[in-house]
């Protein structure tokens, strides 16, 4: 059980990581949502994961809240996480940023 | 009567979600008696807010139990195989710098909001395409796509199997 | 002991991402940008408080989690909007 949950973790830090390192070296905003929002979203879900099946295997009352109320965020985190990277970049484009080396842009003919 | 419904409807979401959230606090099954009652009362204030808002535009066919259990599946099997493979393919990205970006448009013919809904965020969960903007009323979807293989895609060129699992989801 | 140990030392390394992440915030050439960084931090603010509510054995970080999650959420639809050039 031990060793699952040191998986888990491991590869939530790897993509959450992922997802920093993205958010400095892409080159505009749009691939920065791509790496940075859904890396992280990656990363979070084997986190939290972890904890889950830790809050689960210490059973009782308290592992047992625990885990369920890691089960909600995470729940919470999913639902919320891409419609925010979605606003962001509808307010982005709409709010005139261009995307970085094109080579195709069919939102831009529609106007 | 539609609305009391919807009233109805809304507040027994809100009350399972409470009740998730105060389990194991006390001793009439998992629950404490105060928890109950205030639980009771939040859940239909919830119920009166959100009922008008949540059920427009055909939200009722998703009391149909077959739905959400086809979209569990989905959420475990597919989605989440998808979102795995698109995550390493992102990561030899980030480490390798090649990008190759664009904004395509694609019709996956969607009727519904909630099958739109669906799909839009099934797209930007999975790295390497973002929706942008939707069509209200053609239904296209304009996606930025992070390595463009062809500039007049198919929506299976996209995302793959989603369009249909929205379709079978809701609508 | 030793896993309460292992959430702990994971909750330092999303720490140190965030440092990354506010990196980008400070320089980020357009609002956009500062944005992106913005949720960026917030998703890895509430994994870490998860993170944290399992190492110290404190359930209640991970209801602050939850709460966080929402208004984050909320903070960020409003910044979307102001980037549209709503807000009329």
């Amino acid at each position: 059980m031990n060793v699952l949950i040191y998986v888990f973790l491991a590869i939530g830090a790897v993509f959450n990581g992922l997802g920093a390192i993205a958010l400095i070296r892409f080159p505009d905003v749009y691939t920065r949502i791509h790496g940075a929002t859904k890396c992280t979203t990656f990363g979070s879900i084997f986190s939290i994961l972890a904890v889950v099946i830790y809050g689960f295997a210490r059973g009782g009352g308290q592992g047992g809240t625990l885990a369920v109320h890691a089960l909600i965020a995470l729940l919470f985190l999913l639902l919320t996480n891409p419609t925010g990277s979605h606003a962001l970049a509808r307010g982005a484009y709409r709010g005139g940023i261009k995307p970085f080396r094109a080579v195709v842009d069919r939102l831009e003919e529609k106007r | 009567m539609r609305k009391v419904a919807a009233w109805i409807v809304t507040a027994a979401f809100a009350l399972v979600v409470y009740l998730l959230l105060v389990l194991w606090s006390g001793s009439i099954g998992l629950w404490s008696s105060s928890e109950l009652i205030a639980g009771g009362v939040l859940s239909a204030l919830v119920g009166l807010v959100a009922g008008r808002l949540l059920w427009e535009r055909g939200g009722w066919r998703m009391l149909q139990p077959h739905r959400w259990l086809l979209f569990l599946f989905y959420l475990i099997g597919p989605f989440f195989l998808a979102m795995a493979r698109a995550n390493l393919d992102v990561a030899y990205r980030v480490i390798t710098g090649r990008v190759r970006p664009g904004i395509v448009r694609f019709n996956p013919g969607l009727r519904t909001d909630l099958a739109r809904t669906v799909l839009a965020n099934s797209i930007t969960l999975t790295p390497g395409t973002l929706t942008v903007d939707v069509d209200d009323e053609s239904g296209e979807f304009y996606v930025h796509w992070i390595n463009v293989k062809r500039e007049e895609p198919r929506p299976e060129d996209v995302c793959g199997p989603f369009p249909t699992w929205a379709r079978r989801i809701a609508e | 002991m030793i896993a309460e140990l292992s959430f702990g030392v994971a909750a330092a390394v999303l720490l140190a991402f965030m440092c990354v992440s506010m990196l980008r915030l400070a320089i980020g050439p357009t609002a956009a940008d500062r944005a992106v960084a913005l949720d960026t931090i917030n998703t890895l603010v509430v994994t870490t408080m998860v993170l944290l509510g399992a190492a110290f054995g404190q359930v209640i970080y991970v209801d602050v989690a939850i709460v966080y999650a929402l208004l984050s959420f909320v903070g960020t639809l409003y910044i979307a909007r102001y980037l549209e050039g709503g807000l009329k």
